[in-house]
């Protein structure tokens, strides 16, 4: 091994690294190509951390980040790498969230730095989640270095994938950087090529501090951490620094960097990235992208790019069990603390009690906090189906925002109802393209863009972001045997025939079953519904209608019949003790239903409702 | 002997069994309940559960003498005992009538010889009619059991059946639907998938509605969800339990609801045979727990057991056992659907309220 495994000191002291000796970096790759292990491998080539304290994924935290394979929070690390030329260099990796869910978040942390791996499966090719996040750095104007990964397994084609990443990504891929990540090949060219490729940060140590916020978290013991790359100026421990877009002035009790765990430092400079704490109590206080100076001598201009968090998918969360709700709102208020994009608000439903109204990044964020609230809280929760942000233009002229179909307001008001549409990127192979088109035109799909790349095809379809959130992922995956790969990102609002849709159980609207449906998909929608609910109601002592309606328009209707017959055949003198606890049981079973006027719904009828697997 | 495959009731299987012990045990158990229950009127009794037409005469006469010795007996006292409809059996039907039985019970349960032996019944339709045709002859009062819902079976092959058992001359029938109960040679055949053909809900409502319709176009309404009469021929002992009245039970497996002292008591015995034949004959007392009744459950027993009549309850006598009265509103959201009809003091189901009392009872049950 050429790498010089010196333990690296303590402490390190506070001088300042020449910012040509600096090279700040992230990985833009795809879901199991690689990035993780790729990771691994550069900290632990370099010595960072000892061989005795490897784990697979030292950048995932999250149990959930480690299970899944993604990454939620940004995550740096600095490393410390003697390069052929006898210098020393510090290169800071930032490991960014992967998915478009965190696109805002993704693109603070490639203003970050400075350029990135390109790391392509040479089995796979390139993915969309690829593409979605290399155009964000292309965007961030880095200098990408290509690397093929897996090359140690008999199906990579370096030659193939090397030309896709040309044409379709458009950049130069002849010297690609060929590992495998698994076994240590190419590892130590990475590392070179990161320090003769890249180009070193700029900025200027003695102009007043100018720092951006690339990602926060909360830590129980030392309150909020916050991830910061210095631009201009120093910082140093016991700094007042404030925070130009919130405004919030605070002193600096720790400074430090990542190696991957922390270590404290005197001072960053200009082209550094690491970390302080300054006793903030809520991650709320801190916003992604914005900048930080110093309090008495502060930068004349924010940095570019700062936009406040915007939930784009909503929908309730309520527990199943109602006396668990004082434990779900204490979960979901210890949740936020540590993320700022996720909203929440009490809501009301007189089918499922009380619940929150929560706002979410995208459908990838709703089911992480969805998990951890399951998982971490042991909180069982009815999840109502997600509905996105409706643009309601009033006859009045003024607009208003619907985050959830139970406040749309009567029809008269409203002179026309905008909603959102996405730019959806799918790679499919061939044989399945058929189906995914069919699947995009029946969600009310406009084709934008149709190539090859290899026998892989790429579509882009211009899609209603209410017809994604719903199922989407899942028939997607369904009609291709998980071989498509799909990302999105907003393009805007535009206006169509939408349409709030009610579910009517004995003539009583169930609020938690409403929702805002396309007009020319809203029969097929209710009769699947109105068949749905048939099943999973159990029968009453009277006939139920169960209706799907428009306004006061029945558009689906079905009946479920009255219970014919339930009645124990013997009962005598010994059977009353064990039919007293058979009804005792039944009796308890029905604490577990909503009553809904007359009729008793199953908590698990809501849950599979929307589920509608089609 | 085998034992049925849908039965759930406490019946156990024997080769030979010595009377003479059983003898000592029943005649000491009377004793003992007879001894903290000295003074009231005994109005029934019933020999039930299992086969007690394994027993011979002499020991129903030995029981039959100690009860009269034990307490006062009503002048019309009902006493019947359940018989298998077999040959061997009803060669002892004379026997039971000198021992004072004035009532037989007959578990004939079909009149179709392949659905007798699914049923996993060891007798024959022609044996059955035969031991009924000796029983009419010896007996005041006989009644039958049938099963129906059976597997395969269809609405019209259950009204020929239910009509050949109404024109015999009948005054008390037992209609039980087959229920799958758990625990049961059915129940785990059901399990498992392997008992087919039975009737869906809305199947067996049918057969249920045509039950009651033949029952009272031939004079034999249903007096409780299963149990047909014609008037004044009903069970006085089943109407005990019904009414919620108090009984002892002896023997292995029998419950009892007695009051002693003003209290109420739910008992109940071991239900192995030979292990309360033991118990009684070490400690003198076949009981094997003894339990106070709130007065909350006492008045959800007789809720549950008082609406399987078609008289239904008394809502005083409800209150003054609950301590509270019955939810007004469940009440009269019950009777809006027309599943119970409410009258003065009468609460009582309606013939569809009946049918699906579990229903009606989960709504008027308080948590």
């Amino acid at each position: 091994m050429p790498i010089d495994q010196r333990p690296f000191p303590p402490h390190i002291a506070g001088i300042m690294t020449d910012l040509k000796n600096i090279r700040n970096f992230s990985i833009v790759a795809h879901i199991d190509h690689g990035k993780s292990t790729l990771a691994d491998r550069l900290i632990q080539l370099t010595g960072t951390v000892a061989e005795r304290d490897m784990k697979a994924q030292l950048l995932d935290n999250m149990d959930i980040e480690r299970e899944r394979g993604i990454t939620i929070k940004a995550n740096t690390v600095r490393i410390e790498y003697p390069a052929k030329d006898g210098q020393t260099y510090v290169l800071n990796l930032i490991d960014t969230p992967g998915h478009v869910d965190f696109g805002y978040e993704v693109s603070r942390s490639m203003q970050a730095v400075e350029g990135s791996l390109l790391v392509v499966d040479a089995t796979q090719g390139v993915e969309a989640q690829t593409l979605a996040n290399v155009y964000q750095a292309i965007e961030a104007d880095h200098e990408i270095v290509p690397v093929l990964n897996k090359i140690d397994l008999p199906a990579a084609d370096c030659e193939r994938v090397a030309e896709q990443i040309e044409d379709v990504i458009g950049i130069d891929a002849s010297d690609a950087v060929q590992i495998s990540a698994k076994t240590g090949i190419g590892i130590p060219e990475v590392l070179e090529a990161i320090v003769t490729r890249l180009p070193a940060p700029g900025g200027d140590r003695d102009a007043p501090l100018k720092a951006m916020l690339v990602d926060s978290y909360y830590d129980a013991y030392l309150g909020v951490v916050v991830i910061i790359r210095v631009i201009d100026g120093v910082v140093r421990k016991g700094d007042k620094i404030k925070m130009i877009k919130t405004g919030g002035a605070y002193g600096i009790d720790r400074l430090g960097v990542f190696r991957p765990q922390m270590q404290d430092i005197a001072e960053l400079g200009p082209g550094e990235i690491g970390f302080f704490t300054a006793s903030i109590k809520l991650v709320r206080d801190t916003r992604v992208g914005d900048t930080i100076t110093h309090e008495k001598k502060p930068c004349v201009t924010a940095l570019p790019g700062f936009k406040p968090a915007q939930p784009v998918v909503f929908c309730g969360l309520f527990p199943v069990d109602s006396a668990e709700f004082e434990a779900l709102r204490d979960a979901i208020e210890k949740l936020a603390l540590n993320d700022a994009s996720f909203s929440y608000e009490m809501e009301t439903s007189a089918a499922l009690g009380f619940g929150f109204r929560c706002g979410f990044l995208g459908l990838l964020h709703l089911e992480v906090i969805r998990d951890r609230l399951e998982r971490e809280y042991d909180i069982d929760l009815i999840t109502t189906a997600p509905s996105v942000v409706y643009h309601l233009h009033m006859k009045d002229g003024s607009m208003r925002e619907l985050h959830n179909p139970a406040d749309m307001p009567d029809l008269t008001y409203v002179d026309h109802i905008e909603e959102p549409r996405i730019k959806a990127t799918i790679l499919v192979p061939d044989e399945y393209l058929g189906d995914v088109l069919k699947l995009c035109q029946d969600r009310r799909g406009i084709q934008m863009d149709l190539t090859y790349a290899g026998s892989r095809a790429m579509v882009v379809y211009d899609l209603p972001l209410n017809e994604v959130v719903f199922d989407f992922y899942d028939r997607l995956k369904s009609v291709t045997k998980g071989y498509a790969s799909f990302d999105y990102q907003m393009i805007g609002y535009r206006e169509d025939n939408l349409v709030k849709m009610q579910v009517l159980v004995n003539d009583e609207p169930v609020d938690a079953l409403s929702m805002m449906v396309h007009r020319d998909r809203a029969e097929a929608r209710g009769r699947a519904m109105c068949e749905k609910l048939k099943e999973l109601i159990p029968r009453h002592m009277f006939k139920i209608p169960i209706q799907a309606a428009i306004g006061g328009k029945v558009i689906a209707r079905e009946t479920l019949s009255a219970m014919r017959k339930d009645v124990t055949a013997k009962c005598y003198g010994g059977d009353v003790t064990r039919k007293k606890k058979l009804l005792e049981k039944q009796k308890a079973g029905k604490k577990k239903m909503r009553q809904f006027g007359k009729v008793e719904i199953p908590q698990q009828a809501f849950i599979n409702a929307l589920k509608m697997d089609d | 002997m085998a034992k049925c495959p849908y039965c759930d009731f406490n019946s156990h299987v024997a080769a030979s069994i010595d009377q003479d012990r059983w003898q000592r045990a029943y005649l000491s158990e009377i004793d003992r309940i007879g001894a903290e229950t000295r003074g009231r009127v005994l109005n029934t009794v019933f020999f039930g559960g299992g086969t007690p037409s394994l027993m011979q005469p002499e020991l129903v006469a030995a029981i039959m003498d100690r009860i009269r010795a034990t307490w006062p007996t009503a002048n019309d006292l009902e006493v019947t005992l359940e018989a298998n409809p077999t040959s061997v059996e009803a060669a002892r039907f004379i026997g039971y009538r000198n021992a004072g039985v004035n009532r037989l019970s007959m578990g004939v349960q079909a009149l179709n010889d392949d659905d007798l032996r699914r049923l996993g019944r060891l007798h024959s339709v022609a044996e059955a009619r035969a031991a009924f045709d000796i029983a009419r002859n010896t007996f005041d009062r006989v009644s039958f059991d049938l099963i129906y819902a059976r597997q395969d079976q269809t609405y019209d092959a259950w009204r020929a059946e239910l009509t050949e058992a109404l024109s015999m001359a009948v005054d008390h029938l037992s209609l039980y639907q087959l229920t799958i109960e758990q625990g049961t040679a059915f129940g785990d055949r059901y399990a498992r998938g392997k008992l087919r053909g039975l009737p869906d809900e809305d199947d067996a409502g049918d057969l249920y509605f045509l039950t009651q319709d033949l029952c009272e176009k031939a004079g034999m309404e249903a007096y409780e969800v299963s149990n047909h009469a014609q008037n004044g021929s009903e069970s006085r002992h089943n109407m005990i339990y019904w009414r919620y009245g108090d009984y002892a039970g002896i023997g292995p497996g029998a419950h009892g609801r007695v009051t002693i002292d003003g209290q109420r008591y739910a008992t109940d015995t071991g239900l192995s045979p030979a292990n309360w034949l033991e118990q009684v004959e070490k400690t003198g007392s076949g009981e094997q727990s003894r339990s106070a009744i709130s007065g909350a459950d006492q008045a959800a027993e007789y809720l549950m057991m008082g609406l399987r009549l078609r008289d239904g309850i008394s809502l005083a006598r409800y209150e003054s056992l609950a301590g509270k009265p019955l939810n007004t509103n469940n009440i009269n959201r019950l009777a809006d659907i027309e599943m119970v009809s409410h009258q003065g003091d009468s609460l009582r189901c309606t013939p569809n309220g009946r049918a699906v009392l579990n229903a009606v009872l989960r709504d008027l049950l308080p948590d």
